[in-house]
């Protein structure tokens, strides 16, 4: 009763096409088909935002996204955040702020970062925690992310 | 997760014929926070799931003075949050929907989904009850209207039968001098379940209140109408005293568990307390107008 679907999707820009069983998450397409594996698996309950994806331009955890759902819509991953090379001002920054220790949470962090800024380019302190409510981060106690999201920021607006 | 099929809908016709088909075998998604989880934790084994995202009347927010809000079940939290004309008129079923989880949550979970998962703690639930809002229940077999506060009858259990689908909420446009307000507790600052949640709905003239509306969350099988406390306060003056005393009415329809959110009589005292802050803070907001 269950055959795989096809789905269609922009993946990072990109037309993509993949064959998933209905009950696949979009995070398990995106690491056990697509082979992005940027994204990571934590709770698996939509709390802790390691699965963290922009979902045509809204942040969704996308273990709590049916692979089917995906269909004619915008996926946006850690992976499309570096250009080449050069890698994002907020990848750059949680680098040089050390903001993360084992790395599990941050692709998370650094996408859910990127839809606060490109909301609201110039948070203050109170509002990156607010926004960064739903991404867990066991090691690093936050306060070297949110400095990093904070400078991010600043180099972003060319200040 | 056991194996389904998966089924979007373009219309709500089509959906109510797959509805009317599958019976019992199928389960209706909006935005999927509530039953991926169940599906994954084994709690609910639909074998069809029928996505409502893609019908233009579940996504709908239209609001006019003479008809009030139309607000389509699947429509997420962060376009609520973001609606300016929601915000003007229902402050407090934005307060609601704007403490329901992370972003990320916000990003996909509904009103429509809150009042369909049947927990009594949903936070949007109360802010509806106090609005007076009414579900229009579609099914194959034609469409009826239920007041919200009848839409739960039991812990995860609703009057939705197999092959209905909860379309729209109904609520009227705010009258004269009229808002609302939500509040909950809970022990930490956000990314929580409600202790106690609290909505009112009111509307003063002259410094009396004319028409007062009470819902309550988290303290009892289902969320609750507080009808006399809310009745009581109407031809009263805007009063501390008056108030207080409405907040012990609330307090007595109030039958909560004790469980590890709060002890029964933690919660019962909240009820009072949430109850006075809400009416007050809806009065203030309705003079203003």
């Amino acid at each position: 009763m269950s055959g795989k679907v096809q789905v269609e999707m922009a993946l990072n820009g990109e037309a993509t096409e993949f064959l998933c069983e209905p009950r696949q998450s979009l995070l398990e397409v995106l690491r056990d088909v697509l082979g992005f594996t940027g994204s990571k698996e934590g709770c698996l309950t939509g709390d802790c935002g390691a699965c963290s994806v922009v979902l045509d331009g809204r942040l969704v955890c996308s273990c709590l996204v049916l692979g089917p759902e995906a269909q004619g819509k915008a996926v946006e991953t850690v992976e499309g955040m570096a250009k080449g090379n050069t890698l994002h001002p907020l990848q750059q920054k949680f680098l040089e702020h050390a903001a993360l220790q084992c790395g599990i949470c941050t692709p998370g962090f650094l996408v859910a970062a990127k839809v606060l800024l490109e909301k609201n380019p110039n948070p203050t302190e109170h509002e990156v925690r607010y926004a960064l409510a739903g991404n867990l981060c066991r090691c690093t106690g936050y306060d070297k992310i949110v400095r990093a999201v904070l400078d991010a920021a600043t180099v972003m607006q060319g200040r | 997760m056991h194996a389904i099929t998966y089924d979007s809908p373009k219309s709500l016709a089509q959906a109510l014929s797959l509805l009317a088909t599958a019976g019992e075998k199928a389960r209706v998604l909006a935005g999927g926070t509530d039953l991926i989880i169940q599906m994954r934790a084994g709690v609910r084994k639909p074998e069809q799931i029928v996505d409502l995202k893609a019908i233009a009347e579940l996504q709908m927010i239209a609001f006019s003075p003479q008809d009030g809000l139309r607000l389509g079940a699947a429509v997420c939290c962060a376009r609520i949050t973001e609606d300016a004309v929601i915000k003007q008129h229902y402050p407090g079923l934005v307060e609601g929907a704007a403490l329901i989880g992370s972003d990320q949550i916000q990003s996909r979970c509904s009103v429509g989904g809150n009042v369909c998962n049947g927990s009594p703690a949903a936070d949007t639930t109360p802010a509806l009850i106090a609005l007076g809002a009414q579900c229009v229940i579609s099914s194959a077999r034609g469409t009826r209207t239920v007041p919200v506060e009848q839409m739960v009858t039991a812990p995860g259990r609703t009057v939705l039968q197999p092959d209905e689908i909860l379309v729209e909420f109904r609520i009227a446009a705010p009258q004269g001098h009229s808002s609302d307000c939500y509040q909950r507790f809970i022990p930490r600052n956000e990314m929580d379940i409600a202790v106690v949640g609290v909505g009112a709905a009111v509307t003063v003239e002259g410094g009396k209140f004319t028409a007062v509306r009470i819902g309550l969350g988290a303290v009892a099988a289902t969320p609750l109408l507080a009808k006399a406390a809310g009745d009581s306060l109407v031809g009263k003056s805007v009063s501390a005293e008056s108030i207080a005393a409405a907040a012990v009415l609330a307090q007595q329809i109030a039958t909560p568990i004790t469980d590890m959110r709060g002890t029964a009589e933690y919660r019962k005292h909240l009820v009072g307390v949430l109850t006075r802050r809400v009416v007050t803070e809806a009065a203030a907001r309705a003079k203003a107008k």
